[in-house]
């Protein structure tokens, strides 16, 4: 993994009194060269309401948000768009509802054009049972995408083997599932998310089945540079609280993966000496 | 003529543009680079018979009998 540095002492002093922003100034994310002051990453899928989404995107901190594209509605009418651009939030387009690398390039080439970014969510699944990514149109539309230009972020089964296979043919970022997408089973396969972090050289993503505030913890706590989540917000009893929750897990985390954890033992380990104890006749 | 947008049937004059038919469904005026008028953004892309039509050739691109647009935008999801 990149950027693994030490922090100054000073630096890490400050980043401790005043959490937030100093913690992300000391610790950015980056991501095909661009900075993001959060490591959160939501998607927009499952509110009820525009207004209610807004809220939600706002308290979890996000500097980057997925959307769909589909048949304009005079309904609809770009509103989504325009939030996100009032609230300063960078769009992810994504190719959601795709079954083919054919059907996700066209996809991808609509969303360049209507939202102007070249950054696109590859998400290329096998079926609509399981959600689960099709490794094989996976490949092929990344390849695809990368000769024309595009930044993928390659939404991806939690393969070490494949994550990597995406990584050679140029994805910008690695994005393993912890579980079926919207089921909030969490992180399923821990180990293979921390191979596929050891072995990335480009930011990964933990996209995917996480359910509430500790499971995006835990991805922070296996090395993943961020985590991307939508249903857990969106279709919680109040997103706005839970938004704000994931915006704290996340950090905790990220935190806790670059102070290094004690080791697991056996058996317990005193913390208080046991020189010095009064004794009691 | 007789167009399809988003698998819907529709008549468009003769001569007819993407850029006029982008315009006409947006409810949007456009500049002739395919942005709005208005100077927010549209945020829509148009495929013609399955071939993405970029914004700066909307206006260019004249509209034939029987094609199938699809005019896309951005909604919730992911």
């Amino acid at each position: 993994m990149q950027e693994r540095a030490v922090v100054e002492p000073a630096v890490a002093e400050k980043a401790a009194a005043a959490p937030g922003t100093s913690i992300t100034a000391a610790d950015p994310f980056m991501v095909d060269g661009v900075q993001l002051g959060s490591r959160l990453i939501m998607g927009t899928g499952g509110a009820p309401s525009l207004d209610g989404l807004g809220a939600a995107l706002l308290a979890s901190g996000t500097e980057l948000t997925t959307v769909a594209m589909r048949r304009y509605s005079t309904a609809e009418a770009g509103s989504l768009f325009q939030l996100l651009l009032d609230h300063n939030i960078r769009v992810l387009p994504n190719t959601a509802g795709c079954f083919t690398a054919k059907d996700a390039v066209l996809t991808a080439e609509l969303a360049r054009e209507a939202l102007e970014t070249d950054w696109v969510k590859l998400e290329v699944i096998a079926d609509e049972h399981t959600l689960l990514p099709d490794a094989v149109e996976l490949v092929e539309a990344t390849e695809q995408l990368v000769g024309r230009g595009f930044k993928v972020f390659a939404y991806t089964n939690d393969d070490p083997v494949l994550a990597l296979r995406l990584e050679n043919l140029g994805a910008a970022a690695v994005m393993p599932l912890g579980a079926p997408i919207g089921t909030g089973l969490g992180i399923l396969n821990p180990h293979n998310i921390e191979l596929i972090v050891a072995r990335a050289s480009v930011p990964v993503v933990l996209d995917a089945g996480i359910g509430t505030a500790s499971d995006a913890a835990l991805a922070m706590e296996l090395g993943c540079d961020a985590v991307l989540l939508a249903t857990a917000v969106t279709r919680a009893q109040n997103p706005v609280l839970m938004g704000e929750a994931f915006k704290h897990a996340v950090i905790a985390g990220r935190l806790a993966k670059r102070a290094g954890r004690i080791p697991r033992r056996e058996h317990a380990l005193a913390s208080s000496a046991m020189e010095g104890r009064a004794e009691f006749l | 003529m007789n167009i399809t947008v988003n698998g819907t049937g529709h008549t468009v004059p003769d001569g007819a543009s993407v850029g006029t038919l982008v315009s006409r469904v947006t409810g949007r005026e456009l500049a002739p680079n395919g942005q709005s008028a208005d100077g927010r953004k549209l945020g829509v892309a148009v495929a013609r018979n399955a071939e993405v039509v970029p914004r700066s050739q909307w206006h260019g691109t004249a509209l034939a009998d029987g094609d199938d647009i699809e005019l896309v935008t951005a909604v919730q999801g992911g």
